[in-house]
Order: C-alpha cells, then structure tokens, then sequence
C-alpha cells in the first residue's frame, strides 16, 4: 500500500486499525520509573498534594472538648466544630455531593484534568510512595538496574525498607480514615490495645492493602483501568479546554540536537531528547497528543521547559493551550463557553442550598401526628378529645424541658398530658402523647385546624410549630 | 487447534469463519483459574457443612456435618431481642402497674409491645385501639379511650379487671315492674343522660319515672342520684355515654331483661379471666393495664381529673 492510499483510508474503519498500530497501551507489563525533576509544576503539585495532610491531622483538632470534625457514624451525628448535624439534614450532603461533582466537571472543562494531576489521592499517594523508592532505591535508572539484577542481599535490603516503609505510609492511610468517624484519641486507644471492634479492623485492614497495592503496586494502571473519574473526565475536554499540550507547529518535525547544528532543512524545535516521557508518572508521550494516559500533571513542561533553557529556545514547547489554539482557531473566552456557564450555574444553586440549609437548621424539630383510629373520643361529660403523638428532635447538645401550647383549635380547648414541662433528649427523638379536649357544642366543624407549638423552658428562642387537625363528630 | 493467527502470532481454534475470522485459544488468567477453582472447592465444603441433600424416598435429608438449622439460627436471633428487652423486663417484674406507668422509659417501653399485646387478646371485643366493637344490638364491648369506666379508670381497677375479668350483672325487670313503669324510668335516665342534670323536679313529664327510680331497686345498684358504683359495676346513668343502646327503647330493654340474667333476651356483657385463663402472664398483664390507661381515658390515682385540667394551659 503506497502512502497516498494510506492517506485516503484515514477516517474509514480501517483507518482506526492503523492508528490501533501506533497507539501504545501501557498495561502494566513494565514498572514505570519515572524522572523527578524540579521545575515551577512539579512545586505545585508539591503544594497542593500537601493538602493531604489534613486528612492525617485534622481529626486531631478538638474543639469544646469534642473533635472538631467527626463523622459519628455510631451515634447518627456529624461534628463540625459548633455545628451538629442529624440525619435529618442530610439532604445537604447530596447538595455538596452535587456540588462538589460540578466543581469537578466545571475545572475540567476549562482546564483538563485538574483533579487528576494535582489533588488526586492516587496521584498524591504514588508520588510519595515513588518519592520513597527514589530515596531508598535511587534515582529512576539505579531502580531500573535494581529490578532487573539478581537477588542478592543488597537488593532485599532495600526492597525490604522500600516495603516496610509503604505498609507505614499505608496503615497510617488507614487510621487516620478511621479516626474522622470515630474519636481520634478512643480510636488510639482502641488499637493499641487491640480493642477495635470487627467492622474496626476490617476497614483497617482494607485501607492498608488498599493504600499498599494501589499506591505501591499498581500506580498508574489505576488511572488506566480502574478509575472511572479518568474516564469521564477524558470525555470532559473539548477543543477549548486547556491542557498539557505539544505544539506540533512548533516542534516538528523532531530531530536530534545535532543534526540540528549540521544545519539540516527545516528541522523543528523538539530535540527528541525524550525527557518528557521520562519523567511521565504513566509513562505517555505527551507528543502522540492528549490521550487517556495523560493526567495532565504538567511535569513534562517541568521537564520540556529545562532542555528548552539548556538549547537556548523559548520555554513552551510543551505548555497548557488548547486545541484551538494549536491549530490557529480563534479562541474563546470562559464566557463563551456554555458548557462550563451551565456548570457554573448548578454549582451556585447547590452552593445556595447549602447555605440555606445550614442557616435554617434551627434547634428543634416538631412533628404532630394525629391517631386516626379513633379520630376522636366522646367523654362522659359530652366533650370531644383527640390524641395526638408528638415527636420532638432535640439537636441541641443538652436535654431540654418543652412546654405545648396550641393555636387556633376549638374554643375553650385544653392540653392534657402537658401540665409540666416535658424532657426532651438531645441529639435523638422523643415522643410523647398529648390529649386535646374541646367542648362538644363549641365544634363547629369537622375539621378544625389547630397549630401546636413546643417551647424551651430554658431558651424560649428554642422553638417549633407544627399545623395539624383537630377532628370532631359533624356539627 | 495450533494453527497460529497470522497477525498476532496467537494460536487459534483452527476453525475459521467469512473468511478471515478465528477463535484464539488463549489460556485464562492465572488469578482466574485460582478463582474458579477456589468457588469448586468452597462448593464441596458447603455441601458437607450445611444441609444440602434431599432423599425422596424417606423425606429426610443430609443434615450437614455443621449441624446448622434454621430454627436454631431464628433462637440466636431471638436471644439477641430478649437480650434487649431483658432489662426492661427484668424491672417489669416485680413493679406495681401504678410505678410502670411512672417511670417515662418504663411506660414507652410497655407503649410498644403493649400494642401487640392488646391487638392479640383484646381488639377482638374491644376494637383496635380500644375504640369498641358494636353489633346489631349497638355497643358489643365498651370504648376503651374514654373516660366512663364501669369498673373504675384507675390504673389498679384497669388491672384487676384484665386479670379477673368482669360479669356484669343486673336482675331482669319484667316482672317486678310494670311496662309503663319502665317506660317512665326510661324516660327519666334518659333526660338525666341529656340534660346532665336531675330535671324531675322541674319536667313533670319525668316525675313519674324518678318516683319508680327511687322507690324501686334501681337505687340499690345505681345509686340515687343514679352515678352507679365502680365497685360493683353499675354504670353511671347520668352521663352521656351508654353501655348498652341508649334510646328510651334501648333502655327499656336493658331494664326489661337485665344484663346476664339468664332472660334469654338479657343483654349480655362478660369479659373473661386473662389470668385464669393462662393466656397471659403476670408482666403481660400490667403491661396490657399500663397500654388500656394511656388511651386517654386513664384516671390518676390522686388528683380528680377537674383539678389537673384545671391547671393545664389553656390555648387561647
């Protein structure tokens, strides 16, 4: 087949299998040793990785004696610092699930893979755990002679630290997941004195092989294989997104520095030096152009951006531009992009819903219901009772006395069951059973609305109302 | 077999489709086969641990060498819900009703299996939620959410009456008293009921019916001013709800024939003995008493009930 012929068959079926040919799938055959190198996204990424360590030591944080952030999975409550939250509320963790969700999608859409690259826990973990090896075993070529040379015991020392090291980094992964559900100092406590209960050492044990294979051993084959974020976020980008990209006008066609001097036509800035996949966590090369491997991590640019210096070119070969920048299209600003303004949208009204939620907690909950068999009692006297079963959520931290009282109703009504005030428990539900009595000439309806309303004793702003019915015989 | 495919190197079935199409003949994953046989061998086991056999010609079965049965697993659950309610249960026994229905816990507690209880043994007569069954002849077993009592609305009364049952009991009239009679005391209970109040000295038309009231033996049962006696059980005539059917008719019925007195037309009311009955145990039976009193209808053992509606807030 002569090259014209190949040129016509690109865009049919067959075209894909030829480009199947030179696509180079990465699975997991060979450990990638990758290249640290300095340079300003490689600080970055230091920076934001580092983020991380919240989630080892905020569950330390107390506040009024408490942990300040506990997700109290035995007691149905979640802490943060003054505020508690019952299941109740828990529609706002769906908001800020969506929320969170459209933030993703959002700074995808604009600028790739954000999340991957920079804040990923699997990112984050196998650079430390990369940054181990390197330390323990040597730079990335030292590694890769060390994993091809036969065992002898300097081999099995330092894979023998290298591990053990990991299965450090790795249990303390899974404590500190545990210590933000249950109280840090107990949780110590507990597993010191190998006290934990089942679901306890399951989780455990889970998080450290877990943290071990996944940030240990399979690396980049999890953003391949196993994420599905990877995935959708691939889909993400358009050709307005900004990303890690090799400017192919620039660059090629590639050659070797060398050649370059012997004044050779029409040779492109990219020297072929190959430092770019050198240094590439899953090892793509970022010239074949965006692709699922990428997490755009930025450490090629890093890398590009040096030999750049070195050969006395612009810095840039390899930077964030987007596709139509590349290719000589105008290119539109954030605002011209609709996809992200939708985005945008829905983060705010989830963000709106958040906010109103958590200034409409309020302290006390009340929900009446009426008994329905019988919807009303005559009594020797001629009267009409109802019974009703109030059920009260006390989400303040301390048990507090109610009084009832009612609105609307039948005239010359009266509360039984309330004549002092009633306990309500903290944190959990109470219920109790309350009588209303009305004269039975003084009905006029059937149905008679009728607002109830409880009220601390100790902090009258500690209150709640709920409409309900009072039900007579017909008039 | 072991022809290999021309592309890929990788051998083939051998066996080729339109042409060019064949099937590879690569060996499952190592972690695959480990898998599946692991899933052969957990099958072996479970098969001689749990019961799994069946041999139709008996109609038993292999039992399994683990000695697993359902019922025993269903008695460990069970353990788990009495180890629960032990506590509970534990302080039951040896309480009065009176202190169950005092301790808030306590009487949420009861609230709860209570429901149970008196949906089993009781809603039968007394309708769920005690609000009475009736018959063709009207009211088959009183309301229970009330607060007319025949028998007394205290918790004690409430108790006494599950354990022991009750009979109620009132002498056929038909031939001590004449028909008009009973009409003229039919008419005077009935006006009391209505009104609230003894209205013979003002209505003429009822005088005639208190003379009968008095001078016969209704007094003796019902007192004389006709507000009966919880302790035999005779109902209180003047308030506004009636055991049996309380037209002037109904009324004069009841009178006519009695309430168990053997009259094949008497009226009949018999609650039996849940005690002697050895339907229920004694924790069971306060429990059923404490469940009764919280209808609403419960009478407090020491302040008249005025006094506490008295003191209660008073929507506006």
């Amino acid at each position: 087949m002569n090259k014209e012929a190949e040129q016509k068959e690109v865009g049919t079926v067959t075209g894909i299998y030829q480009e199947f040919e030179t696509w180079q799938v990465n699975t997991g055959g060979s450990t990638i040793h990758a290249k640290r190198m300095p340079g300003f996204f490689r600080t970055v990424k230091n920076y934001t990785q580092s983020l991380w360590l919240l989630f080892f030591l905020v569950p330390y944080l107390r506040w009024n004696g408490k942990q300040a952030i506990l997700f109290d999975i035995a007691n149905r409550q979640f802490h943060f610092f003054n505020l508690t939250i019952l299941p109740q509320d828990i529609w706002m963790l769906s908001l800020l699930l969506l929320l969170l969700a459209m933030a993703l999608f959002a700074v995808t859409s604009v600028a790739s893979r954000v999340w991957c690259g920079y804040f990923c826990f699997q990112t984050a973990w196998t650079d430390w755990y990369t940054w181990i090896e390197d330390k323990v075993e040597g730079p990335h070529h030292a590694r890769r002679k060390l994993d091809a040379a036969p065992w002898n015991l300097e081999k099995i020392q330092k894979k023998v630290i290298k591990h053990l090291i990991w299965m450090v980094i790795a249990l303390f992964t899974g404590i500190s997941f545990s210590i933000w559900f249950v109280d840090a100092f107990d949780y110590w406590n507990m597993l010191v004195h190998f006290q934990l209960p089942l679901v306890g050492w399951v989780v455990l044990i889970a998080f450290f092989f877990g943290t071990y294979i996944l940030a240990g051993l399979l690396r980049e084959q999890v953003c391949m294989w196993l994420c599905p974020y990877a995935r959708i976020q691939g889909v993400m980008t358009d050709s307005q997104t900004i990303l890690p990209t090799y400017d192919f006008n620039r660059g090629e066609p590639r050659g070797k520095l060398h050649r370059k001097a012997e004044g050779s036509a029409a040779q492109g800035d990219c020297i072929d030096c190959y430092q770019c996949v050198q240094v590439c966590p899953t090892g793509v090369d970022i010239r074949d152009g965006q692709q699922l491997g990428c997490i755009t991590c930025g450490l090629c640019l890093d890398a590009c951006d040096s030999i750049m210096d070195k050969v006395g070119t612009s810095r840039g070969l390899i930077r964030y531009a987007s596709l139509d920048e590349l290719e000589g299209k105008p290119v539109k600003k954030m605002y011209q992009h609709p996809r992200t303004l939708v985005y945008l949208g829905i983060i705010l009204l989830a963000f709106g819903g958040i906010v109103y939620g958590l200034t409409h907690l309020g302290s006390m909950t009340l929900k009446v219901v009426t008994e329905r068999q019988p919807l009303f009692v005559r009594m020797s006297d001629g009267s009409i009772q109802n019974k009703y079963e109030f059920k009260v959520l006390n989400k303040t931290d301390k048990d507090l006395f109610v009084t009832v009282t009612a609105e609307g109703g039948v005239k010359d009504q009266i509360i039984l069951g309330a004549e002092k005030p009633l306990l309500t428990h903290h944190g959990r539900g109470t219920s109790f059973t309350i009588f209303v009595k009305a004269p039975g000439e003084n009905i006029k309806r059937e149905v008679t609305p009728i607002e109830f309303r409880i009220q601390s004793v100790e902090d009258p702003l500690i209150a709640a109302e709920y409409n309900t019915k009072f039900n007579g015989p017909k008039p | 077999m072991s022809e290999k495919h021309d592309v890929s190197g990788v051998p083939t079935t051998g066996h080729v489709w339109d042409d060019d199409l064949a099937d590879f003949t690569n060996q499952p994953p190592k972690w695959w086969m480990l898998g599946l046989t692991a899933s052969a061998l957990f099958v072996v086991v479970y098969w001689i641990y749990y019961p799994s056999v069946p041999f139709a010609s008996t109609g038993g079965f292999f039992k399994g060498t683990g000695g697993w049965t359902a019922i025993k697993e269903m008695e460990a659950d069970k353990g788990e819900v009495d180890a629960v309610r032990g506590k509970f249960e534990a302080r039951l026994k040896d309480m009065t009703p009176a202190a169950i229905l005092a301790d808030n816990e306590l009487s949420e507690y009861v609230k709860r299996s209570g429901k149970v209880l008196f949906g089993d043994n009781c809603a039968a007569c007394h309708g769920q939620n005690g609000v009475g069954t009736r018959d063709k002849e009207g009211l088959f077993a009183p309301i229970l959410n009330d607060d007319d009592w025949l028998y007394g609305g205290k918790i004690d009364n409430i108790h006494e009456t599950i354990t022991g049952g009750r009979q109620g009991m009132m002498v056929a009239h038909k031939d001590t008293l004449k028909e008009a009679q009973i009409v003229d005391v039919a008419k005077y209970v009935k006006a009391m009921s209505d009104e609230g109040k003894d209205k013979a000295d003002a209505d003429p038309a009822v005088a005639a019916g208190k003379k009968v009231f008095m001078e016969s033996d209704c007094t003796a049962c019902h007192g004389p001013d006709a507000k009966g006696m919880q302790a035999m059980g005779s109902p209180n005539l003047t308030d506004k709800i009636w055991r049996f059917d309380g037209s002037v008719e109904g009324i004069k019925r009841t009178t006519t024939y009695g309430v168990n007195s053997g009259d094949p037309q008497a009226r009949v009311a018999v609650m039996p003995s849940f005690k002697k009955a050895g339907k229920l145990s004694d924790a069971e039976i306060k429990k059923l008493a404490v469940y009764v009193y919280k209808f609403g209808g419960g009478q407090a053992e020491v302040a008249a009930a005025p006094a506490v509606e008295a003191a209660a807030p008073v929507a506006k």
